[in-house]
């Protein structure tokens, strides 16, 4: 069984593998900045079904497969499917969950809900409850325009604060036993609202619960040098300055460690998206896509995964509430094979 | 009645004087005992013999909610200022020349039509002016159909919002986006989302000013 | 043919401006529900004082195509149906005179959107 360190760090005590991943784009994504390193790429964001929430859900079936294909596994031999996304009451993973048949936990953490997913995975196979399981999100940026903004064919300007819902999907297979890529630790997150209420302004909504969770694991562990990356989820240009000046002022050095995934997804002049990419999607493409092969190139190599969620909904938008963030940070070490 | 909650409060209210001057850990801390303050005094309000004992203890609930408002507020206000400081402003400039090229241009589109249908059929320019809206509208829905009009939108901002098209782009979208729900509460319900307001707010005000117009006997 | 081109051009582009000054400057997050409502209600007020009539003759289409042309030619039909049927005028005038413009917009929504899909 795991410990805690500190004042909420989980540290678990079986290793925990990420044994293998996939990542789904879609098509503006997949022209940007990490357009090749994605599993597949969808050539049309409707991916053929009838409706986005369709395509939403189709995206995380391929994910799921592609996943379970590089780990040689079937969705049967899974103890436990975990996972979220955007849509009204989590649909897409549900319908994902029910042509898997595996014991399924739906999840809702906005677009924290992969390192919640991770969080929770890591904590049953730990327990010893199981010896494999799945995480999936995703987000589709149709499906969440229409849900919780304007119906995607009506022209309206977007504000510079504003961000772009990744249209993806990312899939993580854990697997309780050694491996190069290992979850060790992990910061489950606390709600954390500063009062922000502009829906179109989530990155500074969300940044402050970055920043609490962040100093509470190099407060726990005592250790920024033992870090080689933190990587917040979907902050955006604006939130991750505020992350970077709050943790600089709180005295932690994060400069050239420091990088967010929103940032990562599309080229900034070019495709119009303002302050970066954001969705359950947005982490879970590009953490696959970027960072976790990144760390491969070093002999060892430990990542803060940051996921940050906005928990707000268009009816609490309309009636003026403001937005309660949260963020749900996971260490990710991989260390070569046979060190 | 216990009362040594009553003298906690108003302790912290003097506290709460020198609120700007206090650091985040303190702030904190004292949420945290808002927060235990708080859950004693629902159970002393559910445990109350009498109306005056409830009474007694939602006041004081009232006095907590108020503080604890209070600080988080202070907190909140210290962490927007940065915002503002990181948030890049919007080129207002070229947004401007954007939205006053693209309105300016439907604007003289629908001229032409109106001076077309003047000349062809011989209409004055009261009759001829619905044949612009008309055409607008045509327009305007067969584009969203084929998914221009959004990027016309990003462009022009209000430029293409203000003119008769917003209208007619919000009415098309709405109905194109929700079809999927079907003919009932998807398109039916929805074809109005935008255009409810609209429709609603404008007949209301007509009304009133021709009420007011009535009863002032047409002056 | 060309004649008042210009002017709608200008004052149009002037009106649309207007409109993107009250996004741009204004705290709060303005929806184009808010600003296409505000339009229609502000056309209507000013054609109820008599100062929107003017801009129309003065800029043509300029002032009748935005939504505030809108909101004028509610209060216009209004005020003229007063004229003909007295009180009953003052609640079938506006929706007459927009009428086309409503029907004309919700017919061609329901027909693009049995024609087409969105395209994201």
């Amino acid at each position: 069984m795991g410990t805690r360190i500190g004042n909420r760090t989980l540290q678990f005590e079986k290793p925990i593998a990420i044994r293998s991943w996939a990542t789904v784009a879609g098509r503006k994504e997949g022209q940007g900045k990490l357009g090749r390193q994605y599993d597949f790429v969808i050539e049309h964001n409707q991916f053929g079904e009838k409706s986005w929430e369709r395509a939403e859900q189709k995206m995380q079936q391929y994910a799921l497969e592609l996943a379970l294909e590089k780990a040689h596994l079937y969705g049967h031999q899974l103890d436990y499917f975990l996972g979220g996304d955007l849509l009204n009451q989590i649909v897409a993973t549900s319908y994902t969950a029910r042509a898997l048949g595996a014991p399924y936990f739906g999840l809702y953490g906005a677009c924290s809900s992969l390192a919640e997913s991770m969080i929770l995975g890591s904590c049953l196979l730990d327990g010893g409850f199981g010896r494999l399981a799945a995480v999936c999100t995703s987000s589709h940026h149709d499906a969440a325009e229409r849900q919780l903004r304007y119906p995607t064919e009506m022209g309206v300007q977007r504000t510079l604060s504003a961000q772009w819902t990744v249209t993806g999907s990312g899939a993580y297979i854990l697997d309780q036993g050694h491996g190069s890529w290992q979850i060790t630790q992990a910061v489950p997150g606390k709600i954390v609202d500063r009062g922000i209420s502009n829906s179109s302004d989530m990155g500074s909504a969300m940044a402050a619960a970055a920043v609490d969770t962040i100093s509470t694991w190099l407060a726990d562990t005592g250790g920024l040098h033992q870090l080689d990356y933190i990587v917040t989820g979907d902050l955006g240009k604006i939130g991750y300055e505020i992350c970077k000046n709050e943790l600089t002022a709180q005295g932690y050095d994060i400069a050239g460690k420091y990088f967010d995934c929103g940032m990562q997804v599309y080229h900034e002049e070019d495709q119009d998206v303002h302050a970066g990419g954001s969705g359950c999607g947005c982490s879970a493409v590009v953490l696959g896509a970027k960072y976790l092969p990144m760390m491969a190139e070093k002999q060892h190599c430990r990542l803060l995964l940051v996921g940050t969620g906005a928990l707000l909904s268009p009816l609490t938008v309309q009636q003026g509430e403001t937005i309660p963030g949260i963020a749900h940070g996971v260490l990710i070490e991989y260390r070569q094979e046979g060190l | 009645m216990e009362h040594h909650l009553e003298h906690s409060i108003q302790h912290r209210e003097k506290r709460l004087r020198h609120l700007q001057e206090m650091d985040k850990s303190t702030m904190e801390q004292m949420l945290q005992d808002l927060r235990e303050e708080h859950q004693h005094l629902v159970a002393m309000e559910a445990h109350s013999v009498d109306g005056a004992e409830q009474g007694y203890y939602q006041q004081l609930l009232e006095q907590n909610e108020d503080q604890s408002l209070m600080v988080q507020k202070e907190i909140d206000t210290r962490y927007q200022k940065q915002i503002k400081t990181v948030t890049p402003k919007a080129p207002l400039i070229k947004n401007i020349g954007r939205a006053f090229l693209v309105g300016g241009l439907i604007c003289a589109f629908g001229q032409l039509i109106i001076n077309a249908v003047m000349l062809q059929y011989g209409l004055d320019v009261k009759e001829a002016s619905p044949f612009a809206s008309i055409t607008i509208v045509i327009i305007t829905a067969i584009l969203t159909g084929i998914g221009v009009y959004d990027e016309i939108g990003r462009y022009g901002g209000a430029g293409s919002m203000v003119p008769i098209s917003g209208f007619a782009n919000s009415v098309v979208s709405a109905a194109l986006e929700f079809k999927r729900e079907g003919m009932i509460y998807g398109i039916g319900a929805k074809i109005f989302q935008i255009a409810g307001p609209v429709i609603l707010y404008g007949m209301l005000a007509s009304v009133l000013i021709g009420l007011i117009y009535y009863v002032l006997g047409g002056v | 043919m060309l004649q008042g081109v210009l002017t709608a051009f200008l004052v149009g582009g002037a009106i649309c401006v207007l409109a993107q000054l009250i996004i741009e400057l204004t705290p709060y997050s303005i929806t184009p529900a808010h600003i296409l409502v505000c339009y229609v209600v502000g056309g209507a007020v000013l054609s109820g004082l008599g100062w929107y009539q003017p801009l129309v003759d003065f800029a043509g289409a300029g002032a009748t195509v935005p939504l505030s042309g809108f909101g004028h030619m509610l209060v216009q039909g209004v005020l003229e149906a007063i004229g003909e049927d007295g009180l009953k005028g003052v609640f079938t005038g506006g929706l007459t005179a927009s009428a086309f413009g409503i029907t004309v917009a919700l017919t061609m929504g329901f027909l693009v959107a049995m024609v087409f899909n969105p395209k994201g």
